[in-house]
Parts: C-alpha cells; sequence; structure tokens
C-alpha cells in the first residue's frame, strides 16, 4: 500500500544523474553486462563496485556484472540474460547504442522487459565528441523499444524506477535516457526514493510471469525462428497491443510514484499559461530551462508555454495533443539532434503527425522545426526566449537554429543574452581551476555540504578541457531555495574563485563576474602585491565592475600544511567564509566533516593536515584595496602568436581563448578537414621545471629526445658554419660524424611546450664525476631559464635538419637526429605511448598513413583545438583519420587497399608512358626498398615527372598527375590502444593480421581502458586492481602476439622502449620493411598503473628484466635464411615478479585491500610469467614448414632463389 | 630449578626473552610460533611514520581525484578504495588478532621522528589492546643548524606528547649516538619512559659502484654488537627509575645471561631468530636456565645487575680503560 508522503522522512542525497539512476538500476537487476563509454561509464562502474562489495538488489542478491569486449557483446549478453529470465540491464552512449541497436529490435521483438540506462551523447560524424544531445537515442528510436526521457537528476533517478516498474507490465524494454554531461555528470540535491517505494513499484508477480517464459528445458520453447513472407508480416503486427499499452502503462506508474514521492509526472507535462498561444516542444534537460524562460515571460503578461516530452515511444498522439492547451498557434520542436535531408528533426516530424492526426481543430498551430544544444551546445532561457520571439514570423516550414550564428544557410535565430537574468534568490559561484589542483572534488563536497546541511537547493556542474596535462576546469555552483532547473552553465556569477593565477593571463576570467561580485584569487603576491602583477584588462574589469577581491596564497597554506599543491582545501575554506552560505563556525566543521569522509580512507596524517589548512586558511584571507586605476604594464597574452596562419588566427586561436562558441558556421571546414602543425602555436607553459643541457658531459647518447613524451628536447647536428649567429646563449658542442668532422651537436628544450615531466632527466646516463646528481641534462626552475631558452628554441628551430637521406634511423641516436612529426601534444606529462608515435614519425613520417582508434591517442592527436601531428619543411608529414574504436584496423586496411591501387594504377600509367619517358619510367619502375636513399632518389624522379607530365598534357599524363605521389611507398600504421586491439576490434585486427597486405599495427597496450578511466581490458594483467577489476583481475593477459604469431606471414614485435630503445627502433623499421601485415605490442606506462609517470623507463626496465614484459622480435622472413622466426631480445627473467609489482599502485594496492588474494593472484601471475618465458624459450627453436614465401611477390620469390 | 620470571612494564614475564620487532613478529603464525618457543612477550613490527606518510602520498595519488586529464577521467583510475586496508588498519588489525590468539604480552612498537599529528597512532594502538607502546625514535640529526639540545628536545617533546596521549606503559627505544646517553635516558624517564630499550639500529646507507647510487642496507646483527648494550646496561642499571631492555646482538644464551648480569630486565632478540628461526628462542632459554641451574641460582632476579658497573669491583672497567685492555689484549695476542 502507498504511504502518504512524509516530509520529515525524505532523505535527500546530492549526488550525479548517473549516480541516481544506477542506484536504481543496480537495485531491481540481477544481470549487468557493461561496457566503459563515456559519459555513461560511472553507471557501470557504481554497479560494478556496489556489487564487488557485495551489496544485494531488493530481493537481497547481488547482482552479477560483468564487462563484455564490446557494447555489441552487451546487448548480445542482456539479450541472453533476459531469455533466461533474469532481470538485466546495461548502460550505454553514442556508438555504445549504435552497436546494440540489432539486439534492441531482438529484445524488442521478443518483449522482453528490460531497461538500459542511457547517458545520450552525440554520435561521431564529421568528428567525435564526448557530450550531450540526442543523436544516439534517436537513432534507436525505430528498434520497438519504449524511450523514456528525463530532464533532471531527480528525474533520472524517478523515471529510472518508472521504466523497471513498467517494463514488466508492458513487456516492451524501455531506453531510459537522459542527457549526457549536463545530467548525467551534474551534481544535484534530490529526494531519494527509498526501499519501500521500490518495492511496491516492482510487482514480483510480473517478475513470476517473466521467469515462466524464459527459456527452460522442462517446458521447453524455441525462440529465434527464420519466417518466411507467408507470416513475417502478420507476426509482427500481433505484437501490436503491447506497444499501444504502453503509454497507459507509463502513466499509471508516474501516478503510483507520486502517490509514494508525491512527484507528479506525465508522459507529456505542459507547464506555462493555461491559454498559451505559443509553446515549445522539448525533451530532455532543456525543458527547466525552457521552463524558467516561460515563467519570467509570463510574468511579463505574454502567453506561453512549454510541453516536455518524456515518453518518446511509443508516441501517444491523443496524450500529447491532449496536453496542449487549443489556444496554442505556434509551436517550435526543439530537437537536440540534426537529421540531414529529412522533412524535419525526429521529434518534429512526431508532433506534426500527431497534430495532423489528432488535433481537433481545423487549423492547426503552425509548427516550427528548431534544432538546439548539439553535443552540449549551451542551451540559456535567453535563447528559448529568443525561439518564442521567432515563432510569431515563422512560416509553416519555419528552420531555425539557436545558440550559434549561421551565417552560411542563415538558419539561427539571434538572441540576446542580457535578455534574461537568473533569480536574485539562487547564489551563483563559478571557480576556475587545474585539473590537477583538486578545485573539483573540492567544489563537489560544497555542494553536497550545502545540499545535506542546509534547506536549501544545490547544484554543482563541471567542465574540463580537453588536454590530459595541465588541464584547465571551471565548476558552476549553484543555491537556492528551489529546485535548480537551469541546466547551463551560470551567465553571471556573484562569486568567482580564481584558483590559479596564471589563468588571469590567459583566459578572460572575470567575464562571468556580476557587478559587484566577490571574487577570491589565489596569488602568491599577496593582498598588496596581487595589484601589480595583474594585467591591465583585469585590473579595468576589477574597477568597471566594482569587484570585491579577496587574495589567499593558497599555495602557502597547503605548502605550509603539508599538502604540496593541493590548494582545494584552502581555497574551499576562503569560498565558505565569503560567501556566508553557513554561519562562519558551522562552515569549519561541515569542511572538517567532509574531509573526513573524502580522506578517512587515506590515513590520519592527511586529514590532520587538511583540519590545520582549513583553521590557516580563515587567517590568512586578506581584502584587496582596489586602486582607482589601472596601472599594470602588461596586458593579457595573445591565444597564438601573430605570425601563425590566418585559419589558426580565426579559428584556432578563438578556441584556444574560450571563444569557440562565439564561432559562427561560416569558420568552419564542411567535412571535418583540419590542418596539421597547429600544436606549435598553443603554447601553454605548464612545467614549473624544465630540462636545461650542460654539454660538458653530454654523451651523444640522444636517449633523452627518444623517451620525451611532447618532442620537448630536440637534437640536431650541423655544420659548425651554420652557428655563426647563434645567441650567445646557445649551447652545441663537437658531434662525431663519419662524414662531416665540423659538426656541431645541440639538444634544446622547447621551454613552453615542455609538462617538466623529468622523464629525460630520469634516463640520462651522462652524470658529473665531481657531483653525481648532476646530470648532462637538469630539471631547473623554469622561471631562471624561460625567456633564454625562448629565444634558442627559436633559433634552434631556424637550424637546417639533418638531411634524412644520410641518416642511419635504425639507431638510436640516427632516429633521434630525424626530426619529429609528432610534437607537443596534449597527454598526460610522462606519456608512456607518445613516445612510440614521436619516434615512428621520425623513422617515416613524411609518408605515413595513420589510422588511429579512438582512445588516449585519438584525444591528444585529433582533439581541437590542436594536434600534434605535424610535416616538414617541404610540407610533409603524417596524414591521420580516426574513424571509430571499434573499427580502426579495418578502416586502415581500407586506406591500404586504395593506397596499393593507385601505386598500381600509376605504376601502369608510367608503364604505359615509357615509351615517351625513356629512361625515367624505367628508373621510377625500377624502384625498390624502403631506405631513405632510395626514398630520396625516388622523391627526386618523380620532380621530373611532374615537370614531364605538366610539359605534356594527355589523357595518359593528366590522370598520372593525380596519382604520381603514390610511386612513394606508403607507410600505413593502425594505431590504438589495447581496448581497441584486445577486446572491441579485435575481429577486426584478426581479419587484417590475416589479409597478408602491408599494413603495420601499432598497439599502445597500457593494459587499461585509459581514456576512459582505467577500465579493464583483456590485456589487463592478473592481479592488477583496475575498474571492473576492484578485487584484482583473476585472469591472465591474453598473449596478443602469441594469437598473432600462429599466422605464418605476420611480423609481430613486443617492444618497450624503456627497456632497450635499440630494439624498438628496429621493431619499428622491421615492421615498416615486412611486406606483409605486422603487429607491435607496445609497452606503454600510464598513469593509470599507479605510478610515478617520471621514472617511466625504470618501470618498462623492470617489466622486461622480471620477464612481465618480455621483448622479441618475430620476424617470419628468417624462415627463409637459416634462421628461426622468433627472437627474444630480452634476458631471461632476472628478478622475480613481485620485485617488480609491488612498484606499481594497481598491484601494490591490491596487496593492501586483500593481502590474502594478492598473495595467490601475484604467485599465479609469476606462474604466468615462467610459464610464457618458458613456451618463448621452446619456441625460439621451432621451426616452422609454411613457407613465409608463399604469399609474396615476384622479388621475394627471386630472393629465395 | 631457577625462577627466570621477570618485571616489565609493569607485567610479570615468563622469562625474560622478548622476540623483538621483525618480520616474524609480523604474521599472527609467526608470533604463535614464538610464542610456542618460549618468548616472554612480543613486540609487533614498527608502525613506521615514514610507511605512513608514503602510503597516504600513494593514496593520493591514487585517488585524490587530481588525476583530472581531461573530461572523461576525472574521477581517477581506480576503483573506489572501499576494499582498501590502510597500512595503520592493518597494524591494528594484526595488534587485535595477537592479543586474542596469544596468552603472552603484546607490545605494539612506534617508529617517527615528527611532531604533532604522529601521537594520534599512539591512541590507536592503546584502543586496540597493545599491552604497551614502545616508541623507537629514529632521527639521523642531518640538520647542521639543530644542535645536539635541540635535537634531544625533540626525542622528549615526542617522549612527552606520547606520555599526554596514552596511559599504557611506554617504552622508547633509543640509539647510543648522543653525547651523554646516561643524562638523556635520565631525562627521557622524566618525561616518562617507563623502559629504555637499548639500542636501536639504523639502516645504514650503502653506495651501489655500478649505478653509483646510494642503497639502504640493514645487516642482521653479529653478536659483537651486544658489547655496547652490555656497557650501557652495566652503567644503567641502578641508576635509573625505569625498566631496561637488551637489544642487539643478542644470539646465544650466553648474550643474555651477561646482560642480566649488567643488568637488563629483559633482553630481546630479532636477527639471530630471523637466521635460525623461532625454535632458536627455545635453545637460547634452554641455555640461560642451564647456565642459572649450574650456578644454582634461585632467580634470575638474585643475578640481575651483579655485574652493573656499581657492582663490579672495578667500575672503570666499564669506561674508557676498556679500551686500553682491548687493545693489550690484541697486542698479546700477536
Amino acid at each position: 500500500m502507498p504511504r502518504a508522503v512524509d516530509r520529515d522522512e525524505q532523505v535527500f542525497l546530492t549526488l550525479d544523474g548517473n549516480e541516481a539512476a544506477a542506484r536504481i538500476a543496480h537495485r531491481v537487476s540481477e544481470v549487468i553486462a557493461i561496457y566503459p563509454i563515456t559519459p555513461a561509464s560511472p553507471m557501470g562502474e557504481l554497479a560494478d563496485a556496489w556489487s564487488q562489495s557485495g551489496q544485494a538488489n531488493l530481493w537481497g542478491s547481488v547482482p552479477e556484472v560483468i564487462e563484455m569486449q564490446s557494447e555489441g557483446g552487451a546487448a548480445g549478453a542482456v539479450h541472453g540474460a533476459l531469455q533466461a529470465g533474469a532481470l538485466t540491464t546495461t548502460f550505454t552512449a553514442s556508438q555504445g547504442l549504435l552497436l546494440m541497436i540489432p539486439n534492441l529490435y531482438k529484445i524488442a521483438g521478443e518483449l522482453l522487459p528490460a531497461v538500459i540506462h542511457v547517458a545520450a551523447r552525440s554520435i561521431a560524424t564529421h568528428a567525435l565528441s564526448i557530450f550531450g544531445d540526442h543523436g544516439d537515442v534517436m537513432a534507436a528510436r525505430q528498434t520497438g523499444m519504449a524511450l523514456l526521457a528525463s530532464g533532471s537528476v531527480q528525474e533520472a533517478h524517478d523515471l529510472a524506477l518508472v521504466a523497471h516498474a513498467a517494463t514488466l507490465r508492458a513487456r516492451v524494454p524501455f531506453l531510459h535516457f537522459f542527457d549526457g554531461f549536463r545530467t548525467s555528470h551534474e551534481v544535484a540535491k534530490i529526494a531519494a526514493l527509498d526501499d519501500h517505494t521500490i518495492r511496491n513499484m516492482i510487482d514480483d508477480d510480473l517478475i513470476a510471469q517473466h521467469r515462466l517464459r524464459a527459456l527452460d528445458p522442462d517446458s521447453p520453447v524455441i525462440r529465434g525462428t527464420a519466417q518466411n513472407p507467408d507470416v513475417f508480416f502478420q507476426a509482427t503486427e500481433a505484437a501490436n497491443r503491447f506497444h499501444d499499452a504502453v503509454p497507459t502503462i507509463v502513466q499509471e506508474e508516474m501516478d503510483r510514484l507520486a502517490e509514494h514521492s508525491g512527484r507528479r509526472y506525465k508522459i507529456f507535462d505542459y507547464h506555462g499559461h493555461p491559454e498559451a498561444d505559443r509553446a515549445i516542444v522539448i525533451m530532455g534537460s532543456g525543458a527547466g530551462t525552457v521552463a524558467e524562460a516561460v515563467d519570467a515571460m509570463i510574468q511579463n503578461g505574454e502567453r506561453v508555454g512549454v510541453l516536455t516530452v518524456h515518453l518518446y515511444r511509443p508516441f501517444d498522439a491523443v496524450a500529447f495533443v491532449n496536453a496542449l492547451p487549443r489556444t496554442v498557434q505556434h509551436l517550435a520542436v526543439l530537437d537536440r539532434t540534426k537529421e540531414h535531408g529529412s522533412v524535419g528533426e525526429p521529434l518534429y516530424l512526431d508532433t506534426v503527425a500527431a497534430l495532423a492526426q489528432m488535433w481537433p481543430d481545423v487549423a492547426l498551430p503552425v509548427v516550427s522545426r528548431a534544432r538546439y544544444g548539439l553535443s552540449s551546445k549551451e542551451f540559456t532561457p535567453a535563447m528559448a526566449m529568443a525561439v518564442f520571439g521567432a515563432l510569431r514570423a515563422a512560416g509553416p516550414s519555419g528552420q531555425m537554429t539557436v545558440g550559434i550564428t549561421d551565417d552560411v544557410t542563415n538558419l539561427s535565430v539571434a538572441y540576446d543574452p542580457s535578455a534574461w537574468s537568473e533569480p536574485a534568490t539562487v547564489r551563483r559561484a563559478v571557480f576556475y581551476g587545474l585539473g590537477s589542483d583538486g578545485t573539483v572534488g573540492a567544489n563537489k563536497n560544497t555542494v553536497k555540504i550545502i545540499g545535506d546541511q542546509t534547506p536549501l537547493h544545490a547544484q554543482g556542474y563541471f567542465v574540463y578541457d580537453s588536454k590530459k596535462s595541465g588541464s584547465t576546469t571551471v565548476s558552476h555552483l549553484r543555491f537556492g531555495p528551489d529546485p535548480i532547473r537551469s541546466a547551463y552553465l551560470i551567465q553571471e556569477a556573484d562569486f568567482v574563485g580564481i584558483h590559479h593565477f596564471g589563468s588571469l593571463d590567459r583566459q578572460d576570467l572575470l567575464k562571468v563576474a556580476a557587478p559587484g561580485a566577490t571574487v577570491l584569487i589565489n596569488s602568491p603576491f599577496g593582498s598588496e602585491g596581487t595589484w601589480d602583477n595583474l594585467p591591465a584588462e583585469v585590473q579595468q574589469e576589477i574597477i568597471d565592475k566594482n569587484l570585491e577581491v579577496w587574495i589567499l596564497d593558497g599555495g602557502k597554506v597547503a605548502r605550509e600544511n603539508g599538502l604540496g599543491n593541493r590548494v582545494n582545501t584552502v581555497l574551499q575554506t576562503g569560498f565558505f567564509a565569503l560567501s556566508e552560505l553557513l554561519p562562519a563556525e558551522q562552515a569549519v566543521t561541515a569542511i572538517k566533516d567532509s574531509i573526513t569522509k573524502t580522506y578517512s580512507k587515506r590515513g590520519p596524517l592527511v586529514l590532520q593536515r587538511n583540519y590545520a589548512a582549513v583553521d590557516a586558511s580563515i587567517a590568512a584571507l586578506a581584502r584587496m584595496e582596489i586602486p582607482a586605476e589601472v596601472s599594470s604594464n602588461h596586458a593579457r597574452l595573445p591565444a597564438v602568436p601573430t605570425i601563425a596562419p590566418d585559419f589558426v588566427q580565426r579559428v584556432t586561436g578563438q578556441i584556444i581563448a574560450g571563444n569557440g562558441d562565439l564561432l559562427p558556421v561560416s569558420a568552419f571546414p564542411v567535412d571535418g578537414t583540419f590542418p596539421t602543425s597547429t600544436s606549435q602555436w598553443e603554447k601553454r607553459t605548464i612545467a614549473t621545471e624544465i630540462p636545461i643541457w650542460d654539454p660538458s658531459i653530454c654523451i651523444d647518447c640522444a636517449r633523452c629526445a627518444l623517451v620525451c613524451p611532447h618532442a620537448a628536447i630536440r637534437i640536431k647536428a650541423v655544420p659548425a658554419a651554420e652557428l655563426a649567429d647563434a645567441p650567445e646563449s646557445f649551447q652545441h658542442k663537437a658531434w662525431k660524424d663519419k662524414s662531416d668532422n665540423t659538426m656541431r651537436g645541440i639538444i634544446q628544450v622547447a621551454p613552453d611546450d615542455c609538462t617538466g615531466c623529468g622523464v629525460c632527466v630520469n634516463v640520462c646516463p651522462a652524470t658529473s664525476k665531481e657531483v653525481v646528481k648532476h646530470k648532462s641534462i637538469n630539471m631547473e626552475p623554469i622561471a631562471d631559464h624561460l625567456s633564454v631558452e625562448r629565444v634558442n628554441f627559436d633559433y634552434f628551430l631556424g637550424l637546417p635538419e639533418y638531411d634524412r637521406t644520410k641518416l642511419r634511423l635504425t639507431s638510436v641516436k640516427g632516429s633521434q637526429l630525424a626530426q619529429p612529426l609528432f610534437e607537443f601534444s596534449g597527454a598526460c606529462a610522462g606519456c608512456g605511448e607518445t613516445p612510440y608515435l614521436k619516434l615512428l614519425t621520425q623513422l617515416m613520417g613524411d609518408r605515413l598513413v595513420v589510422a588511429n582508434a579512438t582512445g588516449c591517442s585519438s584525444i591528444y592527436g585529433g582533439n581541437l583545438p590542436t594536434t600534434p601531428w605535424t610535416t616538414n619543411a617541404d610540407g610533409q608529414g603524417p596524414a591521420w583519420a580516426n574513424s571509430l574504436f571499434e573499427d580502426n584496423a579495418e578502416f586502415g586496411l581500407g586506406m591500404r587497399l586504395a593506397l596499393d591501387h593507385h601505386l598500381e594504377a600509376a605504376r601502369q600509367l608510367v608503364a604505359e608512358l615509357a615509351p615517351q619517358l625513356g629512361d625515367l619510367a624505367t628508373r621510377i619502375l625500377d624502384f625498390d626498398g624502403t631506405d631513405e636513399g632510395a626514398i630520396g632518389e625516388q622523391r627526386g624522379l618523380l620532380a621530373q615527372l611532374r615537370t614531364w607530365l605538366n610539359d605534356h598534357p594527355g589523357p595518359l599524363a593528366n590522370r598520372l598527375a593525380t596519382l604520381a605521389h603514390h610511386l612513394v611507398p606508403r607507410s600505413v600504421w593502425l594505431v590504438g590502444g589495447d581496448g581497441w586491439a584486445y577486446d572491441i576490434g579485435f575481429g577486426g585486427v584478426d581479419h587484417v593480421l590475416a589479409s597478408g597486405r602491408d599494413v603495420n599495427i601499432l598497439v599502445l597496450d597500457t593494459e587499461v581502458y585509459s581514456n576512459t578511466g582505467g577500465q579493464t581490458s583483456k590485456a589487463t594483467p592478473r592481479a592488477a586492481i583496475a575498474k571492473f577489476s576492484a578485487g584484482g583481475k583473476g585472469t591472465a593477459k591474453k598473449d596478443l602476439g602469441m594469437l598473432a604469431m600462429a599466422h605464418a606471414d605476420v611480423y609481430v614485435a613486443h617492444i618497450a622502449f624503456g627497456a632497450n630503445m635499440t630494439q624498438t627502433v628496429k621493431a619499428m623499421t622491421e615492421a615498416a620493411a615486412h611486406p606483409g601485415p605486422s603487429l607491435i605490442i607496445a609497452y606503454s606506462p600510464c598513469i593509470a598503473h599507479g605510478i610515478d609517470m617520471t621514472n617511466m623507463v625504470d618501470h618498462q626496465k623492470m617489466a622486461a628484466d622480471s620477464g612481465y614484459w618480455p621483448l622479441y622480435r618475430y620476424d617470419p622472413r628468417r624462415e627463409s635464411t637459416q634462421d628461426h622466426a622468433l627472437h627474444l631480445d630480452s634476458r631471461k627473467p632476472t628478478i622475480a615478479f613481485k620485485d617488480f609489482a609491488m612498484t606499481e599502485g594497481r598491484f601494490s594496492m591490491l596487496e593492501r585491500a586483500n593481502p590474502s588474494a594478492a598473495a595467490k593472484l601475484l604467485s599465479q601471475a609469476q606462474q604466468d610469467i615462467d610459464d610464457r618465458w618458458h613456451l618463448y624459450e621452446q619456441m625460439v627453436d621451432v621451426e616452422r614448414t609454411a613457407r613465409y614465401g608463399d604469399l609474396s611477390d615476384e622479388q621475394d620469390e627471386e630472393h629465395h632463389r | 630449578m631457577t625462577d627466570l620470571k621477570t618485571q616489565y612494564l609493569g607485567l610479570l614475564l615468563k622469562n625474560p626473552i622478548v622476540a623483538s620487532a621483525s618480520p616474524l613478529t609480523g604474521t599472527i603464525a609467526g608470533l604463535l610460533s614464538l610464542e610456542e618457543a618460549g618468548a616472554a612477550a612480543v613486540v609487533l613490527p614498527s608502525l613506521f611514520e615514514e610507511q605512513v606518510e608514503h602510503e597516504s602520498r600513494t593514496l593520493e595519488e591514487a585517488f585524490g581525484g587530481h588525476h583530472i586529464v581531461g573530461t572523461e577521467m576525472h574521477e581517477g583510475f581506480f576503483p573506489s578504495q572501499a576494499g582498501h586496508i590502510s597500512i595503520t588498519q592493518d597494524y591494528v588489525d594484526l595488534l587485535a588478532t595477537a592479543k586474542r590468539e596469544l596468552s603472552i604480552p603484546v607490545f605494539a612498537s612506534l617508529n617517527g621522528y615528527s611532531d604533532g599529528g604522529w601521537t594520534h597512532f599512539a591512541e590507536l594502538l592503546e584502543d586496540a589492546g597493545a599491552d604497551g607502546i614502545e616508541l623507537n625514535v629514529y632521527h639521523i640529526a642531518a640538520d647542521l643548524d639543530a644542535t645536539g639540545l635541540e635535537v634531544e628536545d625533540r626525542y622528549l617533546r615526542l617522549v612527552e606528547q606520547v606520555r599526554k596521549t596514552v596511559a599504557i606503559p611506554l617504552a622508547v627505544k633509543i640509539g647510543p649516538f648522543f653525547s651523554s646517553p646516561g643524562n638523556m635516558a635520565r631525562r627521557l624517564i622524566a618525561e616518562g619512559a617507563e623502559s629504555l630499550v637499548l639500542f636501536n639500529r639504523f639502516y645504514q646507507p650503502d653506495i651501489d659502484l655500478e649505478t653509483l647510487s646510494v642503497v639502504p642496507a640493514l645487516e642482521l646483527s653479529s653478536p659483537v654488537e651486544m658489547r655496547l648494550v652490555l656497557r650501557w646496561m652495566a652503567i644503567l642499571r641502578g641508576r635509573i627509575e625505569a625498566d631496561l631492555a637488551a637489544t642487539t646482538g643478542v644470539h646465544h644464551a650466553e648474550d643474555v645471561v651477561k646482560l642480566i648480569l649488567a643488568g637488563a630486565d629483559v633482553v630481546m632478540m630479532t636477527s639471530a631468530l630471523l637466521q635460525r628461526g623461532p625454535h632458536h628462542l627455545t635453545t637460547v632459554l634452554e641455555g640461560v636456565h642451564r647456565w642459572f641451574n649450574e650456578r644454582e641460582y634461585v632467580s634470575s632476579d638474585q643475578a640481575r645487575g651483579s655485574m652493573s658497573q656499581e657492582s663490579v669491583p672495578d667500575p672503570a672497567a666499564f669506561e674508557r680503560s676498556n679500551y686500553m685492555k682491548t687493545l693489550s689484549a690484541l697486542n698479546r695476542q700477536h
């Protein structure tokens, strides 16, 4: 029986949308099949963590959680579990949902009750985007699933339960969705549903019926038959009544929820003037925003309303029409998706059809089609007002976009941001911090504190940039007496926290400050000295807006209290002190309580230091006197230098400056094509220390350059004469070079691009005889060197590159004299992946084609604003594309096929033109080899050919002109992480390895899904803790190399640059030269290993020395030269696995969490290593009779003879 | 049969041999085998301030949430740390289990050097049922600006703070490197130390000539190291108001007997047990019994301090002349 709602009993929780939905899903499920994808991953992670810790569902059993190899796999497992009668759920988004679609049809077709919770996200088209819109769910609307939309964290909680309850009654499976990030990651105070309510909503009889329908040999049936034209149609229509019943069932379940919770929902919820003349139809988080606009407009005497769609499929036309006031004359349907070529986006079409079918009057309202909010584009009440404003003028086929400036097709409606201001009752605070300073964590706690300890409602939303090192964060916090509907960033804040002083020089952080707002600046200059260190623009803004500025030296307080650079607690205390949201004493107690909750597991020392920092913070707070006039002699830095190319100035620079929202449609390429060589313009200067070279003890080993993840240490060797005009500070040394004894060598740091990771210094083997700690490169404070090294680096860039046709690229030193064509990526400081990519570009970057699987490498490689892929002085460089996560092997193979075809066609044309071309044709066609000398020669011949073709136009010549460049061999590399190669893309990898084609697969193996936050993959080793392996992974890592070696003609290498640089260089060169498929599995240390990345080279050494990561090269060509294919390049293990494992958090944490499990798993892991080494040792002597030459060409035949 | 019972930290121990902090006392199995071998009490391995500090840092790294390296990975890289047992918790658990499983007294050992927060751990150990705390002060006075007096004050402050925090017996384990160890002993006792444990051994750095790096090294003790302890047992016996525990270099029954004669209330063993196994304690104990029985001592108390500096006819033998004598003895041999 429903209970009356007792507000006193109501439990309020402060959590995000993902958790709000997952709490319900876990409580009412028995089987949960998952696969990580942003922004839905946290739902799966929470479900896994709850099950791992033994948290039971409503019926006392712990839900079975399994991570699958892809969303397609997860959907298959869900389907199977449903067939076997389990209450089943999964969580996904975007491409993941698309991969589930075939199964969604099946699950719906078989009327299997299930709920899939979706954090709705954009689908990759011209670009990938992880942010929120309805592109994914709209692509699943035709599957037969019911679609239920939530627009807030509270709704994600409530309607999750409605979905689970309704699916059992209706038997139609549900897709419950909410907006990715905006709802999934918004932290808000909600009223929690208790077990009593959940139990009352979930009918045990219906569960019993679900069980009875399950596959059971005691009462066998078959499902999934094949049907012929005679019956398929009728059988499809047989399910009609079930789908027809859904709207009524959902409404009844919503009503039942209302009886328990007091929160009333309608499948179509109308809010606004009862006699509205205009209304907006919308679904998802934008509804609350429109409602704010509607309320304000009604106050101004306008008759407007908003119809929120909750149940989108099945679309109940009658209920829809009944929900709208009859007085409505103009409707705008706002779709958060784009469907090129359609008469309208999906919700628009449904609206038009529903009105046409059911509107009781002859005259239908005029319906306009509007798009908004794609990929989390801001959608504000001012924009909604602009839509209402445009409605009166709209014709019957009115189409518009809002939130952007469309200066190409002119569809956008202009809006006036000042038309809307948030109610004075809502307190708004914006904080600018760094990813590393803990600002976001503290702000989440602040939202919880206010949510838990006051009657106020609280909301937190957090924005991160796409850099993995030196990233910045912006926190948006709202507090108010009523539930907060505002699903948009704060436009005007009455409190602004600036947690990183340097940011003031780069971005306009005070733009968001309301006049008279309080500003808290974390400044090392104190209340007296800060003013003089502010850029003039900031001073002006402070004066103009009459801002109240407070200074807190957070760094000092943190350091003095043993917190290092963690300024979060300090500044959080400052915020509470200034905002007066809580009485001072209560605030301090609350902060300390939240510290206790957050940090208690990290031991008492951390707690006490934080407590002490809180106490010290208030005393350190000081108000800054604001002079009447601007006195600063420095201006804010431009986003990019004025010498940058036009596109970089107009577009890239604006995005860097944080003005991407202001760019009009015309600024953008129409097909997702962007120039490379842009990271060089984004000077971030994030290092606090940079490596400084002491040439006097340098041994020219070039290791520093090879290991540098950011290409911020460069080597050149130039004739002494080139250095005549060198700046005085420019250092160089004698360089051994067999061809020229006047050569001078230079090792130069790129001071603004270095991240200060220190890997180069760690690897430098040259130490001073006098002072052992002094190496040939040493980390020194950037402030002491920045201006000098800027001059030096500029000069360095102007020096000529070494002639690559003369380089011995197979050596470490030779490879490092080649220009890297991958530079200054935004990867994590000390990234273990990027050195491989950089090396690849040094070896063959000028003829490199890269297919890049989605993951870390596609983000640091291709996330706007800039890309690290660059070009040489001739404009040649890697051509790069990302298709998807799952298809990268196939994608790359397709490139190979096209390039091979182009090459063959070009050769054919040259042959046909041979009579005219004479010797030139012979020489071009005779080209053989991949060494730089031969390639250089071929480039020369092609230059002659192009001249000839230009001078001799004709059908053949013209055709050859479009293909001639393919006569320089293209090296095709398929790059991605282990999530791709071992899991989701393995089928494709396997197929490509079996193709016999000349493609090279580079697996950057971090042994977890790094980009989505460290989930287990099949590359995760036994005994390691990772997400989805909270108790330590119980199974061994898949031996991908061994699987590849099963193919007769695949080159396989297992490498770790930190363990053996020469082997790494050799493997890459050999793989490229191997005419068939190659697979390189590259050990890539990652912060997800729980290590200090500065020491990543040591970790690689230990990994090899322990046999954990054996180094080998398997070259099938060797079988034909009296040699064996497999060469082991590392020695028999010399240290125990445990000695290596205990240096990494991922293993050592298990030892702390569960020593007996750790002992067992570590011992098994040692057995894995021993067994594998033993196997490899035997394989070294194995002779294979399947001759590699079987698949090779004539040239190889000749080689065999 | 000679009665070997002895009073230590207010507890009556069945014999004077205590198994000191080592990996052997770090597991319940090890502790049980030591009890079975006849140990009168055990000291758990030290809870190191350094270690706790290191753990805090590691956890901070892993779970601190400051690894915000992009929109997709802002929740850190590891699953919730719900399962994590901190070193401190682990230690407290070991202590509680040891108290449950063993019938002999269990002493906890704390190894720290900094002021303030550190003393909080003493409370945890008391709550977990420790029969006493051995405070192992482990400080290398490498700061050239710190005077000897300041270093000593630091020791005293630490003892004072722990003493204020807990009510259970408190032993202080120190090194021999004070200008005036005897005076320092008195001052420590004045701050509340109820026993002095002489002496702790520092990890000594070594240089790896291959890598030119400094490596920590700790060799197991050798019997000769016992002599330093013997001297100070003898000097302090009867002149301070605290129990005396001897540790370092105790390998054989003879060593135990000598230390008792010099004045030790209890004798602690570590290295020999690690080398030879817990059963060695039984052998040593038998040897001690034999020595006292053969000489018909009623109790070891009778012999305790019978050869302290105060009790020997030639007190100077424990001071500088000892050095002279050694030299002359050596001269005679060659």
